[in-house]
């Protein structure tokens, strides 16, 4: 049987994720398909079912590492996908480290503070590139999510405003969300850089 | 003085104070100030000047 191979032009590049829930499982999942070669998971979280409305999860993953379940599905979306996984809380004190051979980093964290916690630390490198997602709670029109570049080394996915505390977070905008997320990936690896 | 790329009134005060009065949450925010972030512990020792310019981030939760 003749196996065909097709090399994709990311192959050589790198991208960290952290948090692998609504946003960083579908991130992760695209940028697999996309043929992105490294990735760096960091999630410390298990599986619930109340994430299976939006998280790229199945039920028989309930109760598992969320980082080791997404580890399998996207080896057999990519089975070439050299992968490096950390389960750990990511906190100020670590974050520096976690990430420190990674230059391009989605923030895909559900807590708003530890959003900016995240942020505020790897921006002091200034080798860094953060693509961040802010907003994406809710049933709200799709059309109000959008990529913006906040500071030259951070661009914020979202609609900036519907916050989990306050609505319901359906797959939809959180998918979108994370789709704008992927592409901005995959623009600045190209060697692009305005949303 | 320009914040998030629209030009405002000059400000009497810190960041930290700026951020306060326009009822920023401090630990949801990143502020780039003059083309340098600016940590949490510096807010309040940077005081605001008629040419300088910010971008201030404040992220909400969920992802």
């Amino acid at each position: 049987m003749l196996e065909v191979v097709e090399v994709s032009c990311y192959q050589d590049k790198a991208v960290a994720i952290a948090g692998l829930g609504g946003l960083g499982s579908n991130i992760a999942v695209m940028l697999a398909r996309s043929g992105v070669g490294n990735l760096l998971l960091i999630d410390y979280d298990r599986v619930e079912y109340s994430n299976l409305n939006r998280q790229y999860y199945l039920p028989c993953h309930v109760g598992r590492l969320k980082a080791e379940a997404l580890t399998e599905q996207l080896l057999q979306i990519n089975p070439a996908l050299q992968l490096t996984v950390r389960v750990e809380k990511i906190t100020a004190e670590n974050a520096a480290e976690l990430f420190a051979q990674w230059p391009l980093v989605c923030e895909a964290l559900d807590d708003a503070a530890a959003k900016a916690m995240l942020i505020n630390t790897l921006l002091k490198d200034k080798k860094k590139i953060i693509v961040s997602g802010s907003g994406m709670a809710g049933l709200g029109s799709a059309n109000a999510i959008y990529t913006a570049r906040k500071m030259a080394r951070l661009y914020v996915c979202g609609d900036e405003s519907s916050d989990m505390e306050q609505e319901n977070m359906w797959a939809p905008r959180v998918q979108i969300c994370a789709g704008h997320q992927a592409n901005m990936v995959l623009r600045l690896l190209a060697g692009w850089q305005e949303p | 003085m320009k914040i998030n790329g629209e030009n405002v009134a000059a400000f009497c005060g810190t960041v930290w104070d700026y951020l306060e009065q326009h009822n920023y949450q401090m630990e949801r925010v990143a502020v780039e100030y003059n083309g340098e972030i600016l940590q949490r512990a510096q807010y309040q020792l940077v005081i605001l000047q008629p040419d300088d310019v910010l971008e201030i981030v404040s992220f909400v939760g969920g992802g």
